[in-house]
């Protein structure tokens, strides 16, 4: 019987170191440790045969070949299980400089990127949005916003025109005036939309948007008006942005200014882009024309305001650093793409 | 507007330098566009007088001279000038100069003689007869003077000079001319104006004609001044007129002519100058021109005027296009005697708008357009006399019509207080150096406490009240000192996006996560658009707006539908190489509200959206469109066949909400997709935006998760091949009513082993819970039965 022993015990070492799977260790296991049908619970089956006396002497060896053999197995199995996990790993392994697998998502237009940026900006300062009519008529776009008859704005040249009573708005200036004659002072409002003006070359597109500004209240001064402007190149382009104010003319503001915006490309040293003068002009703004709220029945003794009114389009131009104004309106994919919130 | 720096020197005394006073200009409204510098490089060519002149022994066509350079000494120059003569006074760049061209000149040996240097000629210089008669010529330029020896050429010619070119804001046409823009210097630099000298002293004579003028049109024409000269000789205007006509960009022609320019860009006011003789009855008639009627221009092209262009006539023909240009028939020619200067007023829009229609423009006309003040208009004619005399061109006679609307020129009066001015900066500028800048702007100011009065300068029509006034205080007092502020007194409003804005982002959002890129399009498009969407008439998207004066036919129709520009995307994408891509639109459809546009038209938005390329078809963009109501808890019926005539009967259908079409998808027609050279299969999805986000914003309700598991059973079916999904869908939920959750198609398959009309469709449904208690395997069972007896009995469909 010992001999029998020795024997299997040999057999399981022979046959065990030869197994490479985890599937050959199975087998193996199954022919002498597992079931009734096991080589070694089959012994068990033989020490009823031997002599009664032999019997516990038998059981023990058994018992102890049993033991022998399950730590063997388990020894075994996991020298093979982390072979194969080995394996399997290498098996695995990926070229991980292949291109990646992406579910393609759309982007919103560099305009409406801009826009809501200066929304947001905005909203924090209790400015409500309004977006109103594109066809407009006299009134709206030129004479309420004290616009003489004879402004050259007013020509055909210009304007585009439906006929002699509308035309597509040539600012979203006429938003003030939607305002001003239908909501109550004080408001802070924001108008943007789009705008039409019969030009076409690089810098200028027939249709374009532009962002109005209007704030009616008590006291309003150009103090005002820059401490907002302030606000929001700080929030648009960089903390340390600062504006300038210069001398223009609007009809519909008094005094009217042109406001530049400290370079944010070399933070006012002079760069390419503000043209070695460390300034960027980026919008159109003053205290709004007296005659502007006569004409919309607001008492210009009780309420003053500012406006300002910017091209969106050319704040996305200035900071994606796109130099043709058509880029925006060829919707190119490769080039809107590249336009990421 | 040019403005030279030795100019704006005559009428004030610039002490600055040229950075200095540009920076200035700009902080005070005056933004200087360009500073060209004249004289700049030319340095090293001086003066020198030729003691010797003899041939080159090695070349025939140069001579060698001797030249007496003063300090540089006595040179040895090879030239091939052949106008030169010993003892002429003439221009030599010596060693190391630098010419206008910017070429240098060093010391040189031409054919074995050396040269110390090179004559050079008015080109060389950069000069012409405008700036030194006789520069024009060709060959070396000689001096007529007897200047001293090596001195710069440059100094001795007075060469050095800087031309600002200052744009001008439209409020200002007083700073239209460079005693305009001195003003402005005088007052930034405090320093006193020096005024040009408008005197001159008329001498009557009795043979002096009688001048009649009439103007007809005093709306058109405002003020009318005619002033007779005689005894004239036209003659070359001297140096220092024709260099500084030359440096603000004008040609010198004769003195009269270029006394009228000189006055135009000194003072602003355009003058024309008609040769008497040619005048019929030594009249004057201003008056709107008759249809059809015709003027031959100075530049000799012939125009066809009508009743909306002004023009001066004499007794009997059109002799001037008014603030435009002057006609070849009243021509000052060499042979004028007798001259009668117009200094005129003449109304802005209507010369601009002749301008524009004709197509005829001038240095008057620019000014015109911009504005002259009547005080000017004056001031500007006795300017002219003045350079009459000045220039001995002629006898100023005391012949001199002045015809005026009759408003006589107000000087504009304000009256406020120093509070509201101030009020309107939000800082307190001292009451002194308020009334200081106004003072120097040439305003007369009375103060009486905190009030203030000011009379504006006639030229300043401006001004019309304390926030002019506030402007011209800060422009001058310096932006910088405003302080900014947060409204401080501002009462806080809230702000923000509106709901309905919101959601349009979110839907643009929405759209975005599955794969469609947002484009802007024109509001417009062509009649073409239109055409290539094969109408059948009277349809909305034919029935359009249309631009009285676009710039292009591209862009000439207000558009209804923006199916044409999302296609027009979608072709230029693919003639870039852009194989495929997915993009939307929101925005505006401009429709009328009768026949023609006589009250504001409706503005509604559309959303628009086309794929193409790759994996698109009807089914992708039916999903982008599901995608979007599930996001907005609505449900779409998209079961309906569309008829559009740009979409493909067969592959397109209605979006249906609520009942109501608000708008359809499919493959655009082949006719449809090939106007736009696109030769491969496109869709679009168009929706009425406005309807669509009305129905936004239904209360949001949490549903309760199921209690009991679900139980899905798939079902392969053999149906006619005509049935479609939808039809027997809705068979399989109406035959369970309550506990049929979902019923996915997962393939379909049509082929021998069905049979010949038939296909095979695969669905997946998914049984609930109708009660409060778990379905079982036995109670689908049970479901299943019903269901297939249905399909079968409704259908004829059966299990495969």
């Amino acid at each position: 019987m010992e001999e029998k022993i020795q024997e299997i015990k040999g057999q399981i070492v022979s046959e065990l170191e030869k197994a490479r799977t985890s599937k050959e260790l199975f087998e193996l296991k199954a022919k002498y440790v597992l079931g009734k049908a096991g080589i070694i619970p089959g012994l068990m089956k033989e020490l009823g045969k031997a002599a009664k006396e032999d019997r516990p002497k038998l059981g023990q060896i058994i018992n102890s070949l049993k033991e022998w053999a399950s730590d063997y197995f388990a020894r075994k199995e996991a020298e093979i299980n982390e072979m194969e996990k080995n394996i399997r790993y290498k098996e695995e392994t990926v070229d991980i400089t292949m291109p990646a697998k992406k579910r393609e998502q759309g982007t919103l237009h560099p305009v409406t990127i801009v826009k809501s940026e200066l929304v947001d900006i905005f909203a924090g300062m209790g400015f409500k949005v309004l977006e109103t009519q594109e066809i407009e008529d006299d009134f709206h776009n030129f004479t309420a916003l004290n616009t003489p008859e004879e402004h050259p704005a007013r020509d055909k040249q210009d304007t585009f025109y439906i006929n002699d009573s509308f035309m597509l708005r040539t600012h979203t200036s006429p938003g003030q005036i939607r305002t001003l004659t239908t909501m109550k002072p004080p408001f802070k409002v924001l108008i943007p939309g789009r705008v039409y003006r019969a030009d076409d070359d690089a810098t200028h597109s027939p249709m374009f948007h532009q962002m109005e500004g209007l704030v009616i209240d008590k006291d309003i001064t150009m103090c005002d008006l820059q401490g907002m402007l302030d606000e929001l190149v700080r929030k648009m382009f960089s903390k340390e942005a600062k504006t300038r104010f210069r001398p223009s003319f609007f009809p519909f503001t008094e005094p009217s200014v042109e406001v530049d915006v400290s370079c944010f490309e070399c933070g006012g040293k002079g760069c390419k882009l503000c043209k070695g003068t460390g300034w960027i002009e980026i919008l159109g703004g003053g205290i709004v024309n007296r005659k502007v709220l006569e004409n919309c029945g607001v008492s210009p003794d009780k309420y003053t305001g500012f406006a300002f009114g910017l091209g969106i389009d050319r704040i996305a131009m200035l900071k994606n650093g796109i130099n043709n104004i058509h880029i925006l309106y060829e919707n190119d994919l490769r080039a809107l793409k590249q336009f990421k919130d | 507007m040019l403005a030279p720096l030795s100019w704006l020197k005559e009428f004030v005394d610039i002490d600055c330098t040229p950075e200095e006073l540009e920076k200035k200009l700009f902080d005070c409204g005056f933004e200087v566009e360009e500073v060209k510098k004249y004289g700049d490089k030319l340095d090293r060519v001086v003066t020198c007088k030729i003691l010797s002149i003899r041939q080159h022994p090695n070349a025939e066509r140069l001579r060698v001279c001797e030249v007496d350079a003063g300090k540089y000494g006595v040179l040895q120059i090879v030239t091939n000038a052949k106008n030169v003569k010993e003892g002429d006074i003439v221009p030599v760049a010596v060693d190391g100069a630098t010419l206008a061209t910017g070429d240098r000149i060093y010391n040189g040996n031409l054919r074995g003689e050396p040269s110390y240097g090179m004559f050079c000629g008015g080109e060389e210089i950069g000069i012409d007869d405008n700036f030194y008669y006789g520069a024009s010529e060709d060959g070396v330029l000689v001096f007529r003077e007897n200047f001293p020896l090596g001195e710069e050429v440059v100094d001795l010619l007075g060469l050095k000079d800087y031309v600002f070119d200052i744009s001008v804001l439209a409020n200002r046409p007083d700073c239209q001319s460079v005693l305009g823009i001195a003003r402005e210097i005088a007052c930034a630099l405090g320093k006193p104006l020096k005024e040009p000298d408008y005197g001159f002293t008329a001498k009557a004579d009795k043979s002096d004609e009688k001048i009649t003028v009439t103007v007809s049109d005093k709306e058109l024409c405002p003020r009318y001044i005619a002033h007779l000269v005689k005894d004239v000789k036209i003659e070359r205007s001297p140096v220092w007129m024709t260099r500084r006509l030359a440096l603000c960009g004008i040609n010198a022609i004769n003195n009269i002519v270029d006394i009228t320019n000189y006055v135009l860009l000194e003072l602003g006011q355009p003058m024309h100058a008609f040769d008497l003789k040619t005048l019929e009855d030594y009249s004057i008639e201003v008056r709107r021109a008759k249809d059809g009627e015709k003027i031959v221009t100075l530049d000799e092209k012939e125009l066809t005027l009508g009743k909306d262009n002004l023009v001066i006539c004499d007794g009997k023909k059109p002799v001037a296009l008014a603030g435009i240009m002057g006609g070849l028939n009243s021509e000052i020619e060499s042979d004028t005697k007798a001259v009668l200067f117009e200094c005129a007023k003449f109304k802005r829009d209507n010369v601009r708008r002749s301008s524009r229609t004709l197509g005829k423009s001038s240095d008057s006309s620019k000014r015109f357009e911009k504005g002259v003040d009547e005080y000017t208009t004056e001031r500007a004619s006795y300017r002219a006399l003045n350079l009459i005399e000045r220039l001995d061109a002629g006898r100023v006679t005391a012949v001199r019509v002045d015809v005026s609307a009759g408003k006589p020129q107000e000087n504009r009066e304000v009256r406020t207080t120093f509070k509201k001015i101030n009020g309107v900066l939000g800082i307190s500028v001292p009451k002194d150096v308020i009334v200081g800048i106004l003072e120097k702007l040439n305003f007369s100011v009375t103060v009486d406490g905190d009030n203030i009065t000011t009379v504006a300068p006639p030229y300043r029509e401006d001004v019309e009240g304390y926030p002019d006034l506030a402007e011209e205080v800060i422009r001058m007092y310096g932006y910088e000192h405003i302080k900014p502020t947060l409204l401080k007194k501002a009462r806080t409003t809230s702000g923000g996006y509106s709901k309905e804005q919101k959601n349009e982002l979110k839907v643009k959002n929405t759209l975005v996560k599955a794969g469609y890129s947002e484009v802007m399009t024109y509001s417009f498009y062509s009649k073409k658009d239109i055409a290539a969407l094969g109408l059948k008439g009277g349809e909305e998207e034919g029935n359009v707006i249309v631009i009285e004066n676009p710039i292009s036919d591209n862009y000439e129709v207000m558009r209804r539908t923006l199916v044409p520009s999302l296609l027009e995307v979608v072709s230029r994408n693919l003639k870039r190489g852009n194989a495929e891509g997915r993009i939307f639109e929101i925005a505006r459809t401009y429709a009328k509200k009768g026949e023609t546009v006589d009250d504001f038209p409706i503005e509604h938005r559309h959303l628009c959206m086309a794929a193409f390329g790759g994996e698109e078809d009807f089914f992708t963009v039916k999903g982008a469109i599901e995608t979007l109501s599930e996001n907005f808890g609505l449900k779409f019926n998209l079961g309906v066949r569309a008829e559009k005539t740009y979409l493909h009967p067969g592959v397109s259908a209605k979006i249906i909400l609520g009942g109501e079409e608000i708008g359809a998808f499919g493959q655009v027609t082949y006719e449809t997709a090939g106007a736009y050279d696109i030769e491969q299969k496109v869709y679009v999805a168009e929706l009425d935006y406005e309807k669509l986000s009305a129905a936004f914003g239904a209360p949001f309700r949490f549903e309760p998760l199921p209690r009991y598991p679900e139980i899905k059973r798939d079902l392969a079916l053999v149906a006619d091949a005509n049935l479609t999904c939808g039809e027997i869908e809705e068979v399989i939920r109406s035959s369970v009513k309550n506990n049929v959750k979902q019923v996915e198609l997962f393939d379909v398959y049509t082929g021998e082993q069905v049979g010949e009309g038939k296909k095979s469709m695969a669905f997946t449904v998914t049984f609930v819970a109708a009660e409060d208690k778990p379905i079982t395997q036995e109670d689908v069972d049970g479901f299943v039965k019903r269901i297939l007896g249905a399909l079968k009995f409704r259908l004829g469909v059966s299990l495969r």
